[in-house]
């Protein structure tokens, strides 16, 4: 039982690098990003996480290079602090306490102790109003300052920091609003308004999106919606400002940065093409072109050597001198929606989910960095709005991780639906998988659901697929035939199964791969692979069976599933419902290296928590809520929900697998704690009884038959007449010792406890083979555990 | 509105010729448009960009440059004369042969003394300007090639002339050249391809600027010889520079239809270290841009599109003013098409013919709105070929339709027209009176008697017209010692009365039966572009370049109450805004109340009756009138009365009463 309060989520990894236009340092040796709640700093060279500069309680909304020392860094962020780091060593120098949310900075060299950040404007309530104020940042000692030193210097700017740049030597300063460009001069204290019509002749939109200043002259360059460059000059005169127009880009102009020297001009947008324009010869133009994803931040070394380029795939391009791409820094992509679920590749343990359209991603979680992108669709991806694009939307790992299959499916007309299987099978000498079978068409409508036989390497893999056409297909890796020896085994269809024209939803195999449970509306049917022959129907009604899931190790004998109303653990050796209970469950997983499972269910009112933050931030905001509502045990089953939205987002996804073991910790801390606090303190008058009263209390359908128990009993009860605990510990199950001992810290645990031991069945076993030679190995398992419990029992008994 | 019978005339198939060069006076605010017929149009920029003037063209004269020196304008072609323009009489004054083959530019010192002309055989001729006539002075120091383009340094010692290939400067004291600046060629292919530079500006700080066939806009040092920056401007050509006045700004026009604008900045702001930064783009050309002008406030440009374009430079002028509009001036700003209203034909006027029309006939009685079926089609019934070199630079067609005249610059033709149902015939008048020798505006009296036209020192030849002979009966003079031309003639239609008006904005009136003047209409500012006489009330309606209205009483010999109510209401903002002066006025017979007017975009009937509209009410309300109930309508409406979509109006067609006002429109209409 683990309270709310008590769990603290830690954003690990996985946001976003390019939320704000990075900074290179002054040596250009590091490259520092906000990322989510850290400033992350990177080696420009190596492109690994040098550095994380942990502090702020909330999105870090902007980093900076002090002007005056190019050690230290300025970051600040919606938490209202601004704080102040030396970067090559990770310290925290100074928090300066601002009090409200900051969503960009600015300094100048020319203005000593003062930095610039835009917060909501307090003037008027309105949510998308921003002001411009100037912090006079306190020069003392002191680890944490609070800065009373505020002076507004704009008002009606754009929350968006491309919006804001200084001019040569921070004698004014360029802000873009809408279709206005405002430059507001320091030392007259004034500002010009330039206002552009909102839409030109042609149809085109005037509407600014970013700025940049000259470091030289006085030219402030403009980029805008309709992909011009504009490039103001003579603005300190109110009436005669002239400007002249660039124009490459077709869409939207998103960044734009000029070189330290004033020499050229940077800018990127949507093509993922940088432009170097050539100051004052503007039709000299340089591009880097195939960069990837539309370019969403430009950033430009100290030194003008190295330019580098934000991504909106979450990618970071370092670039040489313009001409040349020196690494890539690439984070998490987050695509449109995660259509694959969340995979775990057996093989290199990285997170597989959609990435770039028609990519699988492969990012690791431990160094939240992504590993490698693999094309799956294998076409070029053409950027526009409306084109239908291939989708994966299926993704299966077999148990090695040496096949992977993936479907990919483009829908046109909601009738016409292109569907593609593909297997991929890994190759150990390039280190990645290679396209081994594509399956056009393997199914008439949509398939819903993959499944790879776990239990693979000894058989040939076996894949099952089904559909709303109505089938489920089983694929297997046929050897080819021989007169085509060149090439190697490919995929082919084994078996079409159906079941009484019933739609199949999900599948699943066991752990060992020898039975198939696929749903078909409200049923379950179980099929052997081996025979392709349906041995048990299971039903559980109402409501269409969502997810299904074997149970594992100790507890293979038991199928879980859900439907919209019901979580339902059937027993496959009665074909029976073992228990079922109430709950929706929108996900069932079940733990790879453990007998857990997890059950995520949906709740109501979960929404308030999740986003009451400003509009501008809103869509980072909705951060992963895990609480545990109950810890259901049953029969050694840990059923825990979470609190989550529906939508599978992939924020809350990052942080999803970690979140198995730390709920597998939890749960056994959980159990431990209320159950270790007694046994240590506690007589051992109670413990025996206790255990009388354990197997009197235990649920009967979860004890084994009674006739099983009975001779074990009393088998038990003969044997323990000479029987000790010094001489069980000497006893002849010498392989069991190292289970007792393990018993012997988890023997108290309540109920049902004794289930999440590992244990392997002794082979060698010489009383419970004799005892029970047609058992099957759980029985045999199960028949163990109730001797232990007789042994401890009847020793207490024979002191007492 | 009243009833209109309307005829569709979409067969006047008018082609306005390619603009080749201009000249802008700064002192009198006058601009020389050289077309490619050989035409020169002298428009008036202080009066709402009005079309003075037209010297009609000559086969064979392709003026490539112009040239104002004072009030003087001079033209040089590539048939390799020299051309001073009469400006009072519409017509070359006289031709100077250059002696050095094709003439591809001239230009004038600042002190208006000489006249340089490039030559094709490589020279510079340095023509003296006296006060009659020009005289060849000397040879500037021969150069191999042709020279394409001058530039004067302000201070008229020194001389910039683009040639193939390069740039030279000329001491203009000593004759020799100074400076040889060679001009890089276009990459790739055009790089065997001999650039030419079309265009040089002289700045008075010893810039020389340049435009070139690689497309290149060039800043030398003309004290040095040495290039200064390179602004690659377009792909193709640069034809044509021009600076403004302060030397603060040159525009460059490309062959890609674009004018690039680059002015002199400081990069910094408040340092005395300028730069030419190239700002603005504009589009308003679909193919070369052959002429520019850099005025103070706007910039002017015209070429193979035929359009004058005048693109006000917003840092110059008011925001959202009248003059902060663009203008397009595409149709000449008179009348090409004259019409007999009894016989039902039209006249147009082309440069080098005419061509006479029979209207089509309906039978049909037709509720408003619809299209008549056509009995007979429209005819064209004499394509007439005028004689000689010169173009057509007037004609007129008698409303009996039997008489048609035509005028170049050295003669007058008169024909008889006999027209039965099936066969034309026209016989020329052979003895014409001498006194019809050059004149600039023709016109019929209303009877067919008379022919009117206009002559030198705004005089006016009375003729009369008879099926045996025609004499000319006397001239008509007045007295305000105007020489400027007549440009408008207009009989009253009991021929009692003639109004003349001229371009020094002086409106005369003429009394034809004691053969005198009778009066002058009090001069306005600006010139008039639409005269006609009231048929019944004998009250002289003009309309403006600026669009202002007047109707002056000939019987009271001032203006009439209505003229002054007018006047001191004001007309609505939007009326004035117009950008096209009205061309003709005329009166609805039925209604003496309403006064129709038309300009190349807009028929207006303005109601005398009802109350002139307040700057607040909106102008064009047909459209939302019609949708009134008839109480609110009658509130609503006010005298002006207009339509600007024509393929409405022409639909709204009823019995007629009145054909003749219909055709008035013929000549939007044929580009409607």
């Amino acid at each position: 039982m683990v309270e709310e309060a008590e769990i603290r989520v830690v954003r690990q990894g996985g946001s976003k690098i390019t939320f704000r236009e990075p900074v290179i340092s002054s040596d250009s040796r590091f490259l520092l990003c906000a990322s989510g709640h850290t400033v992350k700093v990177f080696s420009t060279v190596t492109e690994e996480c040098v550095q994380e500069l942990r502090g702020h309680t909330d999105l870090v909304t902007g980093v900076l290079l002090r002007p005056s020392n190019h050690l230290q860094v300025y970051s600040c962020s919606a938490d209202g602090t601004v704080r102040l780091w030396d970067f090559t060593d990770g310290i925290l120098i100074r928090t300066y306490v601002i009090g409200y949310p900051i969503f960009s900075i600015f300094a100048s060299a020319s203005h000593d102790g003062v930095v610039f950040i835009v917060t909501a404007s307090q003037r008027d309530n309105r949510s998308d109003a921003f002001q411009l104020v100037a912090v006079h940042l306190p020069a003392c000692a002191d680890q944490l300052v609070e800065t009373t030193e505020l002076s507004a210097v704009l008002g009606d700017v754009s929350a968006n920091p491309a919006a804001i740049a200084f001019g040569r030597a921070g004698e004014y300063l360029a802000s873009a609003n809408g279709s206005q460009l405002e430059v507001y001069f320091f030392k007259k204290k004034k500002s010009h308004r330039f206002s552009l019509k909102e839409e030109n002749r042609n149809g085109g939109r005037n509407t600014l999106t970013c700025v940049a200043c000259h470091p030289t002259d006085d030219c402030v360059a403009t980029g805008h919606e309709d992909g011009k460059i504009r490039l103001w000059r003579n603005f300190s005169h109110r009436k005669e400002y002239t400007y002249s127009t660039l124009h490459w880009h077709h869409g939207a102009v998103a960044s734009l940065r000029f070189t330290p020297e004033g020499s050229n001009l940077l800018s990127g947008g949507l093509e993922s093409v940088l432009v170097q324009w050539r100051y004052e010869q503007e039709s000299q133009r340089n591009f880097l072109p195939r960069l990837g994803a539309a370019i969403t931040h430009i950033a430009v070394s100290p030194d003008g050597s190295r330019f580098c380029t934000s991504h909106s795939d979450n990618k970071i391009t370092i670039i040489q001198s313009c001409v040349k791409v020196s690494s890539i820094i690439q984070g998490l992509v987050t695509g449109d929606e995660v259509q694959t679920d969340l995979m775990v590749d057996p093989r290199s343990k990285a997170l597989v989910l959609n990435g770039k359209p028609g990519h699988l991603q492969f990012y690791s979680l431990q160094r939240d960095k992504l590993l490698f992108n693999l094309d799956i669709v294998q076409q070029e991806f053409i950027h526009q709005s409306g084109l239908d694009q291939y989708q994966v939307v299926r993704v299966a790992f077999d148990g090695s991780g040496s096949w992977l299959a993936t479907v990919e499916e483009r829908k046109q007309k909601a009738a016409e639906v292109e569907v593609n299987l593909k297997l991929w099978a890994f190759d150990d000498h390039t280190q990645s998988f290679v396209l081994n079978t594509t399956i056009a068409a393997p199914h008439e409508a949509r398939i819903s659901a993959l499944c790879f036989d776990p239990a693979a390497g000894s058989r040939t893999a076996v894949l099952v697929s089904s559909s709303a056409d109505g089938h489920f297909k089983a694929w297997r890796l046929a050897a080819p035939p021989a007169h085509t020896d060149d090439e190697g085994a490919s995929w082919s269809c084994d078996f079409v199964g159906a079941y009484h024209g019933l739609v199949p939803g999900c599948c699943s195999f066991s752990a060992d791969g020898s039975l198939l449970a696929v749903s078909f509306q409200e049923v379950v049917t179980v099929w052997s692979p081996a025979s392709w022959e349906l041995l048990a129907t299971l039903s559980q009604p109402p409501g269409d069976v969502r997810n299904l899931c074997f149970g594992r190790l100790s507890c293979s004998k038991y199928l879980l599933g859900t439907t919209t109303k019901l979580l339902c653990c059937w027993n496959l050796l009665t074909c029976s419902l073992e228990w079922s209970t109430s709950m929706e469950v929108s996900l069932l997983l079940a733990d790879p290296l453990s007998e857990n499972m997890a059950a995520f269910c949906h709740q109501d009112g979960s929404a308030d928590r999740t986003s009451e933050r400003s509009a501008f931030l809103q869509r980072r905001s909705c951060d992963p809520l895990m609480v545990p509502l109950s810890a259901a045990l049953s029969d050694g089953r840990c059923v825990a929900s979470r609190r989550r939205p529906d939508a599978l987002v992939i924020d809350d996804a990052v942080a999803m697998t970690p979140f198995y073991l730390l709920l597998g910790k939890h749960q056994r801390s959980g159990a431990e704690a209320p159950a270790g606090g007694p046994s240590s303190g506690t007589p051992a008058l109670p413990q025996s009884s206790a255990a009388v009263r354990e197997l009197l209390q235990t649920p009967a359908h979860v004890l084994p038959a009674a006739s099983f128990l009975c001779s074990a009993f009393l088998e038990s009860l003969l044997i323990s007449v000479t029987d000790d605990r010094s001489v069980e510990e000497t006893g002849p199950a010498d392989q069991e010792m190292e289970s007792e001992k393990e018993e012997e810290e988890g023997s108290d645990e309540e109920t049902g406890a004794g289930g999440t031991r590992p244990e392997e069945a002794p082979s060698g076993g010489a009383q419970t083979e004799g005892a029970a030679p047609g058992l099957t190995r759980t029985q045999v398992r199960e028949l163990r555990r109730v001797r232990k419990l007789d042994h401890s029992w009847l020793a207490h008994l024979l002191d007492s | 509105m009243g009833e209109f019978k309307v005829h569709r005339v979409r067969f006047f198939d008018y082609m306005p010729s390619a603009i080749r060069a201009m000249a802008f006076n700064s002192h009198t605010e006058r601009l020389a448009v050289a077309r490619a017929d050989g035409a020169v149009e002298i428009f008036n920029f202080a009066d709402n960009y009005f079309q003075e003037k037209v010297i009609p063209g000559r086969d064979g004269r392709a003026v490539e440059a112009l040239c104002w020196v004072g009030r003087r304008l001079f033209s040089a072609g590539l048939d390799g004369e020299l051309t001073e323009y009469d400006l009072e009489n519409l017509r070359p004054k006289y031709s100077i042969e250059a002696y050095g083959g094709p003439v591809w530019t001239i230009s004038g010192n600042s002190q208006g003394t000489l006249l340089a002309a490039g030559c094709e055989d490589g020279t510079v001729k340095m023509f003296e300007i006296l006060d009659e006539r020009i005289q060849f002075q000397r040879n500037l120091d021969r150069q191999k090639g042709r020279i394409i383009s001058l530039a004067w340094h302000p201070s008229g010692t020194k001389m910039a002339a683009g040639m193939m290939d390069m740039i030279r400067i000329f001491d203009t004291e000593t004759g020799s050249a100074t400076h040889r600046m060679l001009v890089e060629r276009g990459a790739g292919a055009s790089k065997s391809k001999e650039v030419v530079v079309w265009s040089v500006a002289f700045l008075s700080d010893h810039t020389v600027i340049s435009g070139d066939s690689a497309g290149k806009f060039q800043i030398w040092d003309g004290s040095t010889g040495t290039l200064i920056r390179s602004h690659p401007v377009t792909k193709w050509d640069v034809l044509v520079l021009s600076v403004s006045q302060d030397e603060s700004s040159v525009i460059a026009g490309t062959s890609e239809g674009t004018v690039v604008q680059f002015q002199f900045i400081a990069s910094t702001a408040g340092q005395e270290d300028k730069h030419w930064f190239r700002t603005r783009t504009f589009k308003n050309h679909s193919h070369d841009v052959r002429a520019l002008v850099h005025t103070d406030t706007a910039v002017v440009s015209g070429g193979m599109d035929t359009q004058l374009v005048v693109r006000p430079l917003l840092d110059k002028v008011e925001k959202n003013t009248q003059e902060s509009a663009l203008r397009k001036i595409a149709f000449p700003h008179r009348n090409l098409v004259s019409c007999a209203k009894k016989a039902g034909l039209l006249l147009f006027q082309f440069p080098d013919h005419l061509e006479l029309w029979r209207l089509g006939e309906s039978d049909g009685n037709g509720a408003p709105g619809e299209i008549l079926p056509v009995k007979r089609k429209p005819e064209k019934l004499i394509q007439l070929k005028r004689k000689g070199e010169d173009h057509i630079c007037c004609s007129a067609l008698s409303p009996c339709g039997s008489w048609l005249a035509y005028s170049t610059v050295s003669s007058v033709r008169l024909y008889r027209l006999t027209l039965s149902s099936n066969s034309v015939s026209i016989q020329k008048v052979s003895k014409l009176p001498k006194e019809l020798r050059s004149v600039h505006q023709l016109c019929f009296s209303l009877d067919s008697s008379r022919l009117f036209a206009s002559s030198s020192l705004s005089s006016v030849v009375v003729v009369a017209l008879d099926q045996t002979e025609c004499r000319c009966l006397h001239t008509l003079k007045h007295k305000s010692g105007s020489k400027q031309p007549i440009h408008i003639l207009c009989p009253s239609e009991d021929g009692r009365w003639l109004a003349a008006a001229n371009t020094d904005c002086e409106i005369h009136v003429f009394d034809l039966h004691k053969k005198k003047l009778h009066c002058s209409v009090p001069a306005y500012s600006s010139c008039p572009t639409a005269v006609s006489i009231h048929p019944a009330s004998c009250s002289l309606v003009s309309v403006h370049a600026d669009q202002q209205i007047f109707e002056f009483s000939l019987k009271q010999k001032e203006y009439t109450e209505w003229s002054r109510q007018l006047q001191r209401q004001g007309l609505h903002p939007l009326w004035l805004q117009r950008d096209t002066p009205v061309t003709r006025v005329t009166f609805n017979p039925t209604n003496p109340a309403h006064i129709v007017l038309h300009d190349a975009f807009m028929f207006c009937i303005i109601d005398q009756s009802l109350p002139l509209p307040k700057a607040e009410t909106k102008l064009y309300n047909q459209m939302v009138l019609r949708s009134f109930p008839q109480p609110q309508r009658s509130r609503e409406s006010h005298a002006f009365k207009i339509c600007k979509n024509f393929q409405c109006t022409l639909c709204e067609k009823k019995q007629g009463k009145q054909p003749h006002t219909n055709v008035k429109m013929k000549a939007t209409q044929a580009w409607s």
